[in-house]
């Protein structure tokens, strides 16, 4: 751990919580980011980073400084994402009959030629997005650290606090239900 | 259409896309001063929580064998019986002691 980092987290468990405000502006970035992933308004992303920073402060006690801070602080940040989707669960009724019109003709494109889609495409983030909105909180935050994060399954464990066969249970389980929207999408497109 | 190739496509899509990390103007000084507002807990705060705790739960077991005692059914034994038992603990040490004075 970076010495500095190691004076100012024991600096503020003497009491000086001012001291605290040095790692706030040091790692808010990468806490908002991934909150980013998870939360579409910008409200809700403050809400899930202020809980973070809040959660930290509370638990600091806790960091044993033998792994990096960014690390144990990843760790609450995923978690409370987590516990974001778990609140926020919406009714997931698969339906693909609103696509916008540029979610539409990229569609269209991949329908009639799949290398002509582009990758670079607003529209296919979006309709990830809109994929990803329809899956349960396990399988959205599997998929979205496995698929989009580029993650290993020891990773997710570490991250989430799963197990490495419950990991990889629910990557499964994340995997099929994602198929099952895909072949929804192209049968509500095409019927 | 070939839903793996639409998934592979979809999801490199995403893979390209890095969420935004601005963060909020002074972002920090609204979490120092929500710290601020939470009232810090001293030791003895935390030990008086403990103590409530405890004394809420001994309350609770104190009412739950009150009532298994209230509504437990008496034993066979009649009230005269348990008279009886009562006053030969009680004279126990007494009764020893004249018997061994005989």
């Amino acid at each position: 751990m970076d010495q500095d980092e190691a004076e100012i987290i024991a600096a503020v468990l003497r009491g000086e919580a001012g001291r605290f405000e040095l790692l706030v502006q040091k790692y808010s970035p990468r806490v908002f980011a991934t909150a980013r992933r998870y939360a579409r308004r910008e409200s809700e992303v403050e809400d899930i980073a202020q809980e973070v920073w809040l959660k930290a402060f509370q638990k600091l006690g806790s960091y044993r400084g033998d792994a990096p801070f960014e690390h144990w602080l990843m760790r609450m940040t995923v978690r409370t994402c987590y516990d974001f989707l778990r609140a926020h669960q919406r009714s997931r009724e698969a339906s693909f009959t609103d696509l916008t019109e540029p979610e539409n003709d990229w569609l269209e494109r991949f329908a009639a030629a799949p290398e002509s889609a582009s990758e670079h495409a607003d529209a296919a983030r979006q309709l990830v997005e809109r994929l990803l909105a329809q899956l349960s909180p396990p399988s959205r935050l599997v998929i979205t650290l496995l698929e989009i994060e580029d993650r290993s399954v020891k990773e997710i464990a570490e991250l989430t606090g799963w197990s490495v066969p419950l990991v990889k249970v629910r990557a499964f389980r994340a995997r099929a239900q994602m198929r099952k929207l895909l072949a929804r999408m192209a049968r509500d497109k095409y019927l | 259409m070939n839903l793996d190739e639409l998934h592979r496509k979809l999801f490199a899509a995403a893979r390209t896309h890095r969420p935004s990390d601005a963060v909020p103007y002074a972002f920090e000084k609204r979490i120092l001063a929500r710290l601020a507002d939470k009232p810090a807990l001293d030791l003895s705060t935390v030990w008086l929580r403990g103590l409530w705790r405890a004394a809420a739960s001994c309350a609770a077991v104190c009412v739950l064998l009150g009532m298994w005692t209230l509504f437990t059914p008496a034993a066979a034994s009649s009230g005269d019986e348990l008279g009886q038992q009562f006053e030969n603990t009680v004279f126990a040490a007494v009764d020893q002691e004249s018997e061994s004075a005989w």
